[in-house]
């Protein structure tokens, strides 16, 4: 076998290469594992964190608002979805249909759901309808056991428990719009709304809180398997307003009697808005959810403009209003004194015009204290004439008028005083002296936010520059603020003041004023006031010389606008109301007859109520915790 | 001359001779390889014995019947019957192509009802023993003519042309490459693999033609897998990072995150080390390869005691056909080779293979218990 040998001999060679072949490939398999696995371990390490962990935002719970006494004005409702995660469904069309027994689902709502559930991942919820009752959210939750793949999914809405009463103050959330996104990871989630108006715009980044995040291990297929870590974020701190949300109530449903109203009351001392109110309103609940296209135009087409918020934006020629600056003007440049005497036949003639007073057949001759009473035109005249329209325009400003106050939220306007300056650049003609008449009874050029003329009462009423604003730091302390903001005396001779705010007392309380009609009949809770009337269009001669039509027969967007601003107590005044009643006219009132009795009404109230002051009652502030009642003191001696 | 009995020069194998033969050692290592196999199913299927792991265990028992026949059928009658066999891998092969069931994009399946049978496997054990036989046969010595090459290389490339066109490009790689190493043992001069080499390489262009997309696909993505890494490059990327991230001691079992959230593919059939790997690292990794590495011992001591030529050649071949099945499918997942669809032998589900792997040592267990028996060139027993 000397074949056999030599053949295994060889053999065995050639297997010995082998096996050394294998060792090698063996090694290097050996090799590229320790180079994979201990080497470049970190690298995949990393990789592999970054295949799994999916990071995702969470939205932050906006902050509340409240009112003065802690009373909610916005906060988070649950909103609840009904949600179909169509790989747990056998079909999603019975799954429709058998949610469409419970409750409604419209056609699109249908048609969306078939949709959105072939275009995403199976595994992703698709909504069927969002903010459910609690009635259908319950009827489903009942069916959940028999309907496989249909789930209940909540979320928070946004809710203002005031509905449209506050809407003005506080605004709106909605969706982030394409020019909103600056970045910031929080404003492209789909859940987050932002602050669109009002408060909620304003005070947008402390409501809105930081964004939380949640580490979500997922799988190839992007599915969360578990969450890993979760950081819940800052939620939105809390804004505090100066509203009385139960004056708001009051002031806004005072205001519904009339088509188009702009109302707004201060607290005179401390500049706190206690109600502002624009009516009509708008639901901005409608926002938040998403608004359809009808309410849209129908919300935006209204003639009584729901959308803007007239105590702001809206514009109006002050009128009447505006005579207690123009006297002061002359008081305090020396052009007239309380006792200067001006007699009125009806009009004043100036150059070939002719100025008419409200008065047809004129108010004879009557000084100052009179002239704001009766609201005399011709007085006014005249005593714009010889203050001239350079005094009128500074005094104008230092009351606040022509400029935007810094009210807190946006959308504030800040009016017009004419002066020589503005009449040059915007037509290049020198100021006329009519034009300073004109301005002396608040007509012509010159336009007042009825924030404004309220400021203005204010201002009269402390002497101070008095700025109204809506944020507070905190809530109103038991008993009131304890050190109200101070502000820059006026610097107008407080003599002067007195005697305006006495001629203000005698509209309303002495027999003959232009408001003695809605005086409060109450002596400590008495008003002093000013009417005004501003017209829209201007009095034709034909008009003058063959009566002027009543204002029933005028259309209601011709019609003039009634004006009232008044502060109480007439003592010392606390409380400053403005109101404007647009096209609230009625012939021989103007203000005194529409918008007084309002201004009236809510003054009343606020005295009765006393927000600036008032303890506050346990039924407002369910959200605070309860004032520590001190065992001793607080009772009357001998009680 | 039953085919139970064997002549070992003074007496004929008893039946019971055969079974005291058996290497149970060998199969003992078999046992922990598939054990290890099971876990590792099991946890793929996130600690669930279904769909993979029972089924799998299942098979491993049925595929002992093929393998201890294997084992215990005499020698000389595989001898006889070795190009009968490898008649017929190689008529299911054309089978398949003519009637096969499409199971993952290409045709390589003849479902027997039990099984899913796979005649390109069993051809990896056929061209074995055609070779084996072959050269047992060949009158001369060491020095084998070209002429005499002719025949044994057309035995290889008929079946992996055929594979290659089904088109599976690992287990025609895998048949070159067994074919090549058992001319290498038979004694094939060194030369003439070089020249195969230039040949090879000037045929590498006819081979790229003949390729379908997704092979291609594979070639250009193994040699740049960054190209592409949502596409075709996926596999490997994924395979490395799943792979890599595992470490020294690796993740634990079932704590594989990249294998458990789906990232890594086919994870229970090919790229089951990749799992391995990344639960129980480097570590791990390694004592499996050791593991494999004892069972291509074991054969190639069992190829080298035997005393006949056929023997021999048939349990080397078989050691190195194991091997390749080790090397490629391990290769492959860490990126050294482009994928190619190479099983991980005895872990990687699947029923075929399975089946194949134990017939493989079935014969490398015959060689072992016929190590004495001496034949002929017409497979019966020579005098000495």
């Amino acid at each position: 076998m000397p074949r056999d040998t030599q053949q295994q001999k060889f053999l065995t060679r050639r297997a010995a290469l082998l096996a050394g072949g294998q060792v090698l490939l063996t090694g290097a398999l050996a090799a590229r594992l320790y180079q994979l696995q201990v080497f470049e371990k970190d690298r995949y390490r990393l990789m592999a964190e970054e295949n799994r962990i999916n990071l995702r935002f969470l939205v932050p719970p906006r902050g509340r608002i409240f009112d003065r006494f802690g009373v909610e004005l916005a906060n988070n409702r649950q909103n609840y979805r009904v949600v179909i995660v169509p790989e747990e469904t056998a079909d999603i069309t019975t799954a429709l249909n058998a949610i469409g027994r419970l409750i409604d689902i419209s056609d699109a709502d249908r048609h969306r759901v078939l949709r959105d559930a072939k275009r995403k991942h199976a595994f992703v919820p698709v909504v069927v309808r969002a903010n459910l009752s609690w009635q259908e959210m319950a009827r489903i939750e009942v069916a959940i056991p028999e309907l496989p793949g249909v789930a209940i999914e909540q979320g928070l809405l946004r809710n203002y428990p005031y509905g449209p009463n506050a809407a003005h103050v506080l605004g709106y959330v909605a969706a982030v719009s394409e020019k909103e996104l600056n970045g910031d990871p929080l404003l492209e989630l789909p859940d987050f709304r932002i602050g669109k108006a009002g408060v909620e715009k304003a005070q947008d980044l402390k409501l809105r809180g930081t964004a939380g995040t949640s580490q979500v291990e997922v799988n190839a297929y992007g599915r969360a398997v578990r969450e890993i870590a979760r950081n819940d974020g800052q939620p939105g701190q809390d804004v505090v307003l100066g509203l009385d949300a139960a004056m708001q109530e009051y002031v806004t449903k005072r205001c519904s009697n009339e088509q188009s109203v702009a109302c707004v009351l201060l607290d005179a001392l401390t500049g706190d808005i206690l109600a502002l109110v624009s009516s009509p309103s708008y639901d901005p609940m409608l926002f938040s959810a998403g608004l359809t296209q009808a309410t849209w135009q129908d919300l935006s087409t209204d003639p009584r403009n729901p959308l803007s918020n007239k105590v702001i934006a809206g514009l109006y020629p002050p009128g009447s209003t505006f005579k207690p600056v123009v006297a002061l003007a002359a008081l305090e440049g020396g052009a007239i004194t309380p006792d200067t005497t001006i007699s009125c036949p009806g009009y004043v003639e100036l150059g070939d015009a002719t100025f008419h007073c409200w008065q047809h057949g004129g108010h004879g001759t009557l000084r100052l204290h009179d002239a704001i009473k009766r609201s005399c035109d011709v007085f006014f005249y005249e005593t714009a004439r010889r203050a001239g329209i350079d005094r009128l325009a500074a005094m104008a400003r230092r009351f606040g008028f022509g400029q935007q106050l810094g009210l807190d939220i946006t959308g504030e306007r800040g009016g017009l005083i004419p002066d020589r300056d503005w009449k040059l650049t915007t037509t290049g003609a020198a100021w006329q002296q009519g034009e300073t008449l004109n301005t002396g009874i608040g007509q012509g050029s010159v336009l007042a936010t009825p924030l404004q003329i309220a400021t203005m009462a204010a201002r009269l009423a402390t002497g101070r520059q008095i700025v109204p604003h809506l944020v507070r730091k905190e809530r109103l302390p038991p008993g009131g603020d304890r050190r109200p903001p101070s502000f820059a005396p006026l610097g107008v001779t407080p003599h002067f003041v007195s005697l305006v705010l006495d001629g203000m007392n005698a509209v309303v309380n002495e027999q003959g004023g232009t408001a003695y009609a809605a005086r409060i009949t109450e002596p400590a809770f008495s008003m002093g006031g000013k009417s005004g009337t501003s017209q829209v269009r201007r009095i034709t001669q034909y008009e003058r010389d063959h009566g002027l039509r009543p204002e029933s027969e005028i259309p209601w967007k011709e019609r003039d606008h009634a004006l009232f601003v008044a502060f109480a107590p007439v003592g010392s005044p606390r409380y400053v109301c403005a109101t404007v009643v647009e096209h609230g006219g009625i012939e021989g009132g103007g203000g005194s007859a529409v918008a007084a009795p309002i201004v009236r009404d809510v003054l009343l109230e606020a005295q009765k109520r006393d927000p600036a002051r008032r303890v506050p009652q346990p039924d407002s502030v369910a959200q605070a915790a309860p004032p520590a009642l001190p065992e001793s003191g607080g009772r009357a001696p001998g009680g | 001359m039953s085919i139970f009995s064997a002549d070992i020069g003074h007496r004929e194998l008893t039946f019971a001779d055969r079974v005291r033969g058996i290497n149970w050692g060998l199969i003992f290592l078999l046992c922990v390889i598939s054990s290890i196999g099971f876990a590792m199913l099991y946890s793929a299927a996130n600690g669930s014995w279904q769909p993979w792991a029972s089924k799998q265990m299942a098979r491993f028992a049925f595929a002992f019947i093929p393998m201890l026949a294997a084992a215990l059928i005499d020698i000389r009658y595989w001898f006889r019957i070795s190009y009968w066999l490898y008649a017929l891998a190689l008529v299911l092969i054309v089978a398949v192509d003519l009637r096969g069931v499409i199971g993952m994009g290409a045709q390589r399946w003849i479902d027997l009802g039990v099984i899913q049978l796979q005649p390109s496997e069993l051809m990896k054990i056929a061209v074995v023993v055609a070779l084996a036989h072959y050269f047992h046969c060949l009158p001369t010595e060491n020095n084998v003519r070209l002429i005499e090459l002719i025949a044994p290389a057309a035995l290889v490339a008929v079946p992996a042309v055929l594979v290659l066109k089904q088109p599976d490009l690992g287990t025609a790689m895998m048949l070159l490459i067994t074919g090549a190493i058992v001319f290498f043992l038979a004694g094939v001069r060194l030369w003439v693999f070089a020249a195969g080499a230039v040949a090879a390489a000037a045929a590498a262009p006819l081979a790229w033609s003949m390729m379908r997309d997704y092979q291609r696909a594979r070639l250009t993505t193994f040699l740049s897998p960054d190209t592409d890494p949502l596409g075709a490059g996926y596999h490997i990327m994924q395979s490395k990072i799943a792979l890599g991230s595992g470490g020294l001691f690796g993740k634990g079992f079932m704590l594989g995150t990249q294998t458990h959230l789906s990232f890594l593919p086919e994870r229970q059939t090919d790229f089951i080390f990749t799992m391995i790997a990344e639960e129980f690292g480097l570590v791990g990794g390694l004592t499996l390869l050791a593991l494999y590495a004892l069972v291509i011992a074991y054969g190639f001591t069992i190829a080298l005691r035997s005393r006949n030529q056929f023997g021999r050649i048939l349990g080397l071949g078989l050691a190195t056909n194991f091997f390749l099945y080790v090397f490629i499918n391990t290769a492959m997942v860490v990126g050294l080779i482009p994928v190619v669809g190479v099983p991980l032998p005895l872990i990687s589900y699947g029923g075929s293979a399975m089946v194949t792997v134990m017939l493989g040592f079935g014969l490398l267990i015959n060689v072992s218990i016929h190590r004495d028996v001496r034949i002929n060139r017409l497979g019966e027993s020579q005098v000495l």
